[in-house]
């Protein structure tokens, strides 16, 4: 809880600080594009931290999401599949590849890394083959209203994609903090060896995470494919991987897995948007708002480090208090 | 012997952990070109004291003289600048690198121009030289990966030698080798003496002790126990001194009056493992029964108790529990029948270190402590609180990471996740390994208070007074095969030291 806090007193400052600056931050238009982008980044980011909490990792997601772009407007628009059979095959497409991450993972033993940036590979070459290398989109073909209001719409004023992030990490905030399974999750990423002693199907565990963050990928891509409305195979999606794992780990996710919030994440990506938001307004050089990211993240991530080492010496200590006055000295 | 020749002295050496008093007022010589035996049951001190002479670890009070002055030894490299060297159990030789890399590893030396290059030429020339005076036939160029774990030791053996050791301290050097390599490692023993270097040589073997060791020193809980001379030297004296307390008091041991004939309890037959896949292994456990699994390390118990829980796949098996046979693939076959193992290394598989002593309890039955999936933290919390209070567990809450529990303390949670989900077979893996004295004395009063509720209990052990004093029968194991399977009334060190070493009649 207290990880959470501290990003939030960032991202808190972060926006008094803009706002003070540039009070066209507070501009409803502003905030409401900020608020859609948190969405879209959002829902994939938590299916990367879910996968970085077994100790995993997933870099295939961007490319991912140039094919599934790719693959819906195509099917939309040149075959002339229904809205509903299109999305669910979108999100199928996306829970059968990560199911195959997933089982390559656990089953051969590859490392996720490997497997995952394969897949980086694979996918954004598919993209590009499939479409010709031609860039896609949905132009003003008709019937398609619903998605353009899950991407563009809004909810009483608020943002629909950043309604379904609502939505979608309540109920991963029950399965990963309350539920059995999200327990076993963490157990896993901790010390797979101990989890599997403890009884835990760790290879399912770790398999369902990889799944559950292609399909979380598969909803983003659909928002942000009508979003942007025009799909360019080559670039389309390019090192969202990247924006997702620094969510993550600014959230309090570590890479060696075991640990992270749900809640962390949600904060962790939007204040990754806040920033590109704040390189924007400001005027700082935009060729330089990869370097202000990076700065900022390492900054937050230096200083969780510094607290968690400080909070374990003081349970140490507390320990060791608790022993001196327990056990009366041995001798 | 006089003074004057003592190379090393260390004197009056305390040290304590958090909780435990590891050494008090210690002392140890050792003089010029003399074996001298560290003995004592485990956790004695031998290797806290070892660690603080080979700079692994500080002292807190006591001093260190080397030939005759005064040192402080901060480190394992200023440890080796005052010629002493570690040969630990665990190998710490890089099986990535070749026989010449691990012998000069850190010291190597570089041909003298400005690019500072290795000189190959000359560390191969002279680890070949070292190999061949240690009589090991084999290239420096060799990858060490390619060596048996005898040679590999032989190679840390050349480095410390390379290195200018006079004194090598040797941490249960043989505890995995075979009868032939151990008898060649104690004829190196002799060589290095002869060469005028001493050996600090630490081991359970006593009569290794007794053929090699000029002097051996006892430490019995953290304290000398008394040095016993090379004219005295034999096991009965070395025992005598080693245990000094009277171990009964520990075990009350009201052996299974209660063991109940005719049921069928845990049967296993035909048990074979993926490391002596050619050897079987047949037993069975009655249920309120303790039955001891003694032998040396690298027998093939653990490999017995890993299979039977399921973490290893066994080749064949046939195993079964009152009567009705089970199929045990993985732990959660074994956790639903009631199988439950208590491992050998908490830190890394009985316990999630990072979890807390409640999520530790609970997680192999969390759907007991859940409503449709969620977990409740209210029934967690009151199933650890219980569990505290009735096996003791010191800990300031349930909320405390395990990782800052003493060791007994968190073989005591591995114990409180298993009896919270009615053992019906439990199998102790080394229970009380690092555990001090007093947790220890608890420990086997649950293993015993288990078998007298009608568990079936399996204890490996490699204490030799543990396995004597905790088990109803004993079953000895030799390089994977039971070698035989006494009776109380059979028990005795040597009868169980006769079947471990596999000795034919």
């Amino acid at each position: 809880m207290k990880k959470e806090l501290g990003i939030f007193v960032l991202l808190i400052v972060l926006c008094v600080i803009v706002s003070i600056k540039e009070p066209n931050f507070l501009l409803a238009i502003n905030l409401q594009n900020l608020g859609r982008q948190i969405g879209a980044f959002g829902i994939f980011s938590i299916g990367l931290g879910i996968v970085i909490i077994t100790g995993g990792i997933e870099l295939s997601v961007g490319s991912m999401m140039a094919l599934l772009g790719v693959l819906l407007s195509m099917m939309l628009t040149e075959w002339h599949i229904g809205v509903v059979p299109a999305i669910l095959l979108c999100i199928l497409v996306a829970m059968m590849l990560s199911l195959t991450h997933g089982l390559l993972i656990t089953r051969l033993n590859m490392q996720p890394f490997i497997v995952t940036l394969c897949g980086l590979l694979f996918y954004r070459g598919l993209a590009r083959f499939i479409s010709n290398d031609e860039t896609k989109g949905f132009g003003t073909v008709a019937g398609l209203d619903f998605l353009r209001f899950v991407a563009n719409g809004n909810l009483f004023k608020i943002p629909m994609p950043f309604v379904l992030l609502i939505l979608i990490s309540a109920i991963a905030w029950v399965a990963l903090h309350r539920s059995v399974y999200g327990r076993y999750l963490f157990a896993a990423g901790r010390n797979a060896e101990a989890a599997r002693y403890a009884g835990i199907n760790t290879r399912g565990i770790i398999t369902t995470a990889y799944v559950v963050a292609g399909a979380l990928t598969a909803i983003s891509a659909i928002i942000i494919a009508f979003y942007t409305n025009s799909i360019s195979p080559a670039n389309h999606g390019n090192a969202y991987e990247l924006y997702g794992i620094a969510a993550a780990v600014l959230g309090g996710c570590s890479l060696r897995g075991g640990e992270g919030s749900i809640v962390g994440i949600v904060i962790g990506t939007a204040l990754i948007q806040v920033l590109r938001n704040l390189v924007n307004l400001l005027g700082i050089p935009s060729s330089l708002d990869l370097a202000v990211m990076g700065a900022v993240i390492l900054i937050g991530v230096m200083a969780d480090q510094l607290l968690t080492e400080r909070r374990n010496r003081r349970q140490i200590a507390l320990m060791r208090e608790s022993t001196v006055s327990s056990t009366p000295a041995t001798e | 012997m006089s003074t004057s020749t003592a190379i090393l002295e260390m004197v009056g050496i305390s040290k304590r952990f958090p909780g435990v008093v590891a050494l008090d007022q210690v002392s140890l010589t050792v003089n010029r070109a003399e074996v001298v035996a560290l003995i004592g049951e485990n956790g004695a001190g031998k290797s806290t004291l070892m660690k603080i002479l080979g700079g692994a670890i500080g002292r807190d009070s006591g001093q260190i003289r080397i030939d005759g002055a005064n040192v402080e030894i901060r480190s394992p490299r200023e440890a080796s600048a005052f010629g002493i060297e570690f040969i630990h159990q665990e190998l710490s030789v890089l099986d990535n690198l070749d026989v010449a890399a691990n012998i000069y590893l850190r010291r190597e030396p570089t041909t003298g121009s400005f690019l500072k290059l290795i000189d190959r030429k000359r560390i191969h020339r002279e680890s070949d030289e070292l190999l061949r005076k240690l009589g090991l036939n084999i290239s420096s160029r060799t990858p060490l990966s390619r060596l048996p774990l005898a040679h590999q030791q032989l190679v840390e053996i050349a480095r410390s030698l390379s290195a200018g050791a006079r004194i090598i301290i040797m941490d249960e050097p043989t505890s995995s080798l075979t009868l032939t390599e151990t008898r060649r490692l104690l004829e190196i023993v002799r060589d290095l003496k002869a060469d005028g270097v001493s050996v600090i040589y630490i081991s359970h073997r006593l009569h290794e002790v007794e053929e090699i060791a000029d002097r051996a020193v006892v430490l019995r809980d953290g304290k000398n126990a008394g040095t016993i001379e090379r004219s005295e030297l034999n096991r009965d004296v070395m025992i005598r001194k080693m245990v000094g307390r009277d171990l009964k008091e520990m075990f009350k041991t009201e052996t299974a009056s209660a063991r109940p004939t005719g049921e069928q309890g845990f049967a296993v037959s035909g048990l074979r493992t993926q490391r002596y896949p050619r050897h079987s292994v047949s037993f069975t456990v009655a249920p309120g029964e303790v039955l001891g699994f003694a032998g040396l390390v690298g027998a093939g118990r653990s490999e017995v108790a890993r299979t039977l829980f399921g973490v290893d796949e066994p080749i064949a098996a046939s195993v079964s529990l009152s009567g009705q046979t089970l199929h045990i693939n993985t732990p959660k076959d074994a956790i639903k029948h009631g199988i439950y193992l208590v491992p050998e290394d908490r830190r890394a598989t009985g316990l999630v270190v990072d979890f807390s002593v409640r999520e530790n309890i609970s997680l192999p039955k969390l759907d007991s402590y859940s409503t449709a999936k969620i977990i409740s933290t209210t029934k967690e919390t009151a199933a650890a609180v219980r569990a505290v209070k009735s096996i003791n567990i010191k800990t300031p809450s349930p909320e405390m990471r395990a990782a800052n529990l003493s060791g007994g303390n968190q073989q005591k949670v591995v114990l409180a996740r298993w009896l919270a989900c009615n053992p019906k077979v439990l199998i102790f893996d080394e229970p009380t390994r690092g555990i001090d004295v007093g947790a220890k004395a608890e420990i086997y009063a649950l293993i015993r208070r288990l078998a007298n509720d009608g568990v079936s209990v399996i204890v490996i052990s490699s204490e030799m007074e543990e396995v004597l004093g905790i088990s109803d029968r004993i079953a000895v194991m030799h390089e994977g095969c039971i070698t035989g399977i006494l009776e109380r009334s059979q028990f005795t060190e040597e009868a169980v030291m006769y079947l471990a070493t596999g000795s034919e009649g």
